[in-house]
């Protein structure tokens, strides 16, 4: 079970070390500050709108978890600084992730 | 450590023709060793290449179609900062006493593939650089609160200082109104506050001391090299509003150097965005935060060319990994005095700021006569 292949079922997980228990991001097999394995933390996670800018109809946001996961996300409601959410929609599509928060 | 110079310098137009990497790249050093007929290519220790383009082998390729067959040949990628990276290599090959005469070429395409990061999965979607562009605005604009149009001035300075730069790619001038009124690409960036991708290559000849001399009665000086790279990612950027990166590389830079920055008389910025312009400026120290606007306005006003004189990426065009060379050429031109109608007063000390992917990481490069 990897972050990628739990993303690609639509389920976003929050990497963490099994050893240290330091959020890696971006995910990645090995924790960046004590070599340790990294595991997936499963759950509904509530992130906070650090930034925001619309193109055509969408919203995309910088949105932050347990203050150190940052990734960028599509909105569809007019987001506000400081906003609360959760990741409704994500995916990997062309090797690209994405993710949708309200 | 031994004195590096920088001793001859040969460029390409920027332009948006198709033309393959090995031709720009050969065009360019062509153009080095027609101005500098006397330079021996037998002299030549080391041959790098800057740039994102995916062509294997260009180094040996490059010397292969110049005859020169050096003890050192590879290429060097990092982005937009590929250039400057370069000449940072060429440099500790010569004060290592590796080598005593390195050749830099730097060269892109108009579609290169070093414009999007794919491995930065964290922008999701959203992997185009003017996404991060318009994050950067809109916390740069709401933090110092700065218009629209009070931003556009840096897109109107350098298009204006660009139509002085016959290798340019932009070849008009455009008002506040113009920009403003350019294509919208998201809320917070128009069509005229980006850099284009275009076609072009730049490359430089450095030298040990005692080369520099032998060849030529003014060298310019590496006498400052400061480098930061703070992550790969973008979402790693803990400020939106100012570039991390940018100010260790500065500070760096100038502390080697033995200047401060109030010393600098003229200043290639990578303005790769409209905003990057104030914000690299105040995290170099140029002006307080919150004040780089103040300073390009009264450039501006004034038709002072201190900063970014070519015309920056904006009004001269990025092609990657000939930007960073592209800009230590026009420093190299401004303390020669030979800049013609860009030529700033009294030119003796000059600063290079190049960087890559939203400044997590940044070259800043001190140069004097």
């Amino acid at each position: 079970m990897s972050f990628e292949s739990e993303l690609s079922k639509g389920k976003f997980c929050i990497p963490e070390c099994t050893k240290c228990e330091k959020i890696i991001w971006p995910p990645s097999g090995f924790c960046d500050k004590c070599t340790g394995i990294t595991s997936l933390r499963k759950g509904e996670f509530e992130g906070k709108i650090i930034e925001f800018s619309k193109q055509n109809e969408d919203y995309f946001c910088m949105v932050e978890f347990y203050n150190s996961i940052r990734l960028i996300a599509k909105m569809e409601k007019i987001p506000k600084k400081d906003q609360i959410v959760k990741i409704t929609k994500c995916g990997i599509s062309d090797k690209s992730y994405f993710f949708t928060v309200v | 450590m031994s004195k590096v110079g920088i001793i001859a310098y040969g460029t390409t137009p920027f332009t948006r023709e198709d033309h393959k990497i090995e031709s720009i790249l050969h065009k360019s050093t062509n153009d080095l060793f027609q101005n500098n007929p006397d330079m021996d290519k037998k002299e030549i220790d080391a041959v790098l290449v800057s740039t994102n383009n995916n062509s294997k082998y260009l180094s040996p390729v490059l010397s292969e179609m110049n005859g020169i067959q050096p003890k050192i040949a590879h290429s060097i990628e990092s982005l937009c900062n590929s250039g400057t990276n370069s000449i940072v290599s060429a440099f500790s090959y010569i004060s290592s006493g590796l080598a005593d005469m390195v050749l830099v070429s730097g060269a892109e395409r108009y579609d290169s593939p070093g414009q999007i990061l794919e491995w930065d999965n964290s922008r999701g979607e959203f992997k185009h650089p003017i996404f991060w562009a318009s994050l950067f605005s809109k916390s740069y604009k709401q933090k110092y609160k700065i218009s629209n149009e009070q931003l556009s001035i840096v897109s109107v300075k350098n298009h204006k200082q660009a139509k002085e730069n016959p290798n340019a790619l932009s070849k008009k001038t455009y008002t506040s109104q113009d920009v403003l009124n350019s294509k919208k690409l998201t809320e917070d960036l128009r069509l005229l506050d980006c850099s284009r991708p275009c076609t072009g290559s730049a490359s430089i000849l450095l030298a040990s001391e005692k080369v520099a001399k032998k060849n030529t009665d003014t060298p310019i000086w590496i006498t400052g090299i400061g480098q930061k790279t703070t992550s790969a990612g973008f979402t790693k950027n803990m400020s939106l509003s100012s570039m991390e990166s940018t100010k260790i590389a500065g500070e760096s830079a100038l502390k080697m150097s033995n200047r401060n920055i109030s010393d600098v008389d003229v200043a290639e910025i990578h303005d790769a965005f409209s905003v990057c312009e104030p914000m690299a400026l105040e995290s170099l120290g140029f002006t307080n935060p919150g004040e780089g606007m103040d300073m390009i306005n009264n450039l501006h006003e004034t038709n002072n060319f201190k900063i970014n004189p070519r015309g920056g990426l904006i009004g001269a065009g990025h092609p990657l990994g000939a930007t960073g060379i592209s800009q230590t050429i026009e420093i190299v031109q401004q303390l020669q005095n030979n800049a013609q109608k860009r030529q700033t007063d009294n030119a003796e000390i000059g600063l290079i700021h190049n960087m890559s992917a939203a400044s997590t990481s940044s070259t800043v490069l001190v140069l004097e006569k």
